[in-house]
């Protein structure tokens, strides 16, 4: 099993990526930590991975309050004695244009997006560090590398893209390692509401589908375990070729 | 096994990438075609992969001769039945500024690492289309994205990069995936070639510390071979400890 001993801690882990994220983890020896603000979502998930033989939790989780990352990263460690894996998964869509709304919008998305995985990361380095090392993957998005649905959500993966690369070269030394993600339009919650028809995405798409939540947990896996153990500061683009033309 | 029911063909592995690529491909259930210009050693890795339970054949292979590709595909599909994976790794590297880079030079790097790639993916695709669909993965190097010094073979990794992102395109709706990988300092063969920096320099210059081991980019190939990658294609897969990073 190719997490085998290893402990990962997934945010939004309560449904869509960060639960495929969750159940192939726990499906690769991981124990996992769920975190969420969906309460009843990833206790649900939890279940069901302790039901099929593997080993999981819930904890709830405000990405954006500092004193729920200092919380769930100590009850990981209590739980399950360290900290080996973080998935920065949680993430909002806010669908507004430049000219529309009050600026809530702009705050509520930097907040969860951006924020969210800058608090992460500074709770679970020093867990990492007494582990001996470790792996965060941030899910950043193709909104993070060019212009895709809406400027407040493209600023907040573009600023995950980039203080990816920070933190990396940060503690590429103490064996932290910390890559991202740039999934393309795949089919979650996050896309309910969406408004283009399927013309506009099949000239969109190359491969003329969306991408399936398990697509982008196999990239994690990857860069979770030791195979990925020269990787860091890269970025993995999960996009059937969006961004390729 | 991750593989299971493959074939794979790799380019330049006789050594260095393209032969820890081919244990490792094989180890996860892949029949894999080792093709080099390095005859010997090319025999010398497929026995040692048929000895320890795997499938390989090896294959004299010129990347830069159109009739070498069509032969070979040929014989892989004839001993394998089909084609699913090419691994564009065979390459070359010439240490020279640009004033001191000869039109010879410049000529024998772009025919191997870029037209090279160029022909096999031509001559592959047939073959993938007849077994439903496959995946290519082309070397290229940071070299591809940033300047390391040597202009022929920067432009030559450049090519690989860009060309990788037109055919994956071109042939996503045909279920045929195409994407690079870029290694930073790895020690191998290549690495070594004319190469006065030694290791511990080389290691200084990475983030992490230390140059990589073929292993570590043999595992982001498989990935990338696998369906585990389904949705990946025209991508750019960087394994170099950080140095794009910074």
């Amino acid at each position: 099993m190719r997490l085998a001993g290893k402990v990962a801690l997934i945010s939004g882990g309560g449904r869509g990526m960060g639960a495929a994220e969750a159940r192939l983890f726990a499906g690769e020896g991981a124990k996992v930590v769920i975190g969420d603000v969906l309460e009843d979502e990833g206790r649900a998930v939890a279940s069901e991975i302790n039901g099929s033989g593997g080993e999981a939790f819930f904890s709830l989780l405000d990405v954006t309050k500092d004193d729920d990352w200092r919380r769930v990263v100590a009850e990981a460690a209590a739980r399950f004695g360290k900290l080996n894996v973080l998935v920065n998964n949680a993430g909002i869509l806010v669908r507004e244009e430049l000219e529309e709304g009050d600026g809530e919008g702009w705050d509520r998305t930097l907040d969860v997006n951006a924020k969210g995985v800058y608090l992460g990361m500074k709770r679970a380095v020093p867990e990492m560090r007494r582990a001996g090392g470790g792996s965060i993957i941030n899910i950043s998005s193709i909104s993070g590398l060019v212009s895709l649905g809406y400027p407040a959500y493209n600023a907040s993966k573009g600023a995950v893209r980039i203080i990816t690369k920070n933190v990396a070269i940060q503690y590429a030394r103490e064996g932290i390692r910390v890559n991202s993600i740039h999934p393309g339009v795949i089919k979650t919650a996050m896309m309910d509401g969406d408004t283009r028809g399927d013309e506009d995405w099949d000239r969109l798409l190359p491969m003329k589908r969306f991408g399936e939540a398990i697509e982008v947990a196999y990239g994690a896996l990857f860069l979770a375990s030791d195979e990925s153990s020269y990787m860091t500061g890269s970025e993995l683009v999960i996009d059937g070729g969006f961004t390729a033309q | 096994m991750r593989l299971a029911g493959k074939v794979a063909l790799i380019t330049g592995a006789a050594r260095g990438m393209g032969a820890a690529e081919a244990r490792l491909f094989a180890r996860e259930g892949a029949k894999v075609v080792v093709s080099d210009v390095l005859e010997d050693e090319a025999r010398a890795v497929a026995s040692e992969i048929n000895d320890s339970g795997g499938e390989a054949l090896a294959l004299a292979l010129d990347v830069s001769k159109d009739d070498d590709w069509r032969r070979v595909v040929a014989e892989a599909e004839a001993r394998f039945g089909k084609l699913n994976v090419l691994v564009n790794n065979a390459g070359i590297i010439e240490r020279h500024s640009l004033e001191e880079t000869s039109e010879e030079t410049w000529d024998r790097i772009m025919a191997v690492n870029a037209k090279g790639v160029f022909l096999g993916t031509k001559a592959a695709l047939p073959a993938m289309r007849r077994a439903g669909g496959g995946s290519i993965i082309n070397i290229s190097s940071i070299s591809g994205m940033v300047s390391v010094g040597y202009p022929a073979y920067n432009a030559s990794k450049g090519a690989v990069r860009v060309f990788t992102k037109s055919a994956a395109v071109e042939y996503a709706g045909e279920g045929i995936r195409v994407n690079s990988i870029h290694p930073g300092a790895i020690w191998t063969p290549m690495s070594l070639y004319k190469n006065e920096r030694t290791r511990e320099e080389r290691a200084a210059t990475v983030p992490m510390g230390r140059v990589g081991d073929p292993e570590e980019v043999a595992y982001g190939a498989l990935f990338l071979a696998s369906d585990e990658s389904s949705y990946v294609t025209g991508s750019e897969m960087v394994i170099d400890g950080g140095v794009t990073a910074e």
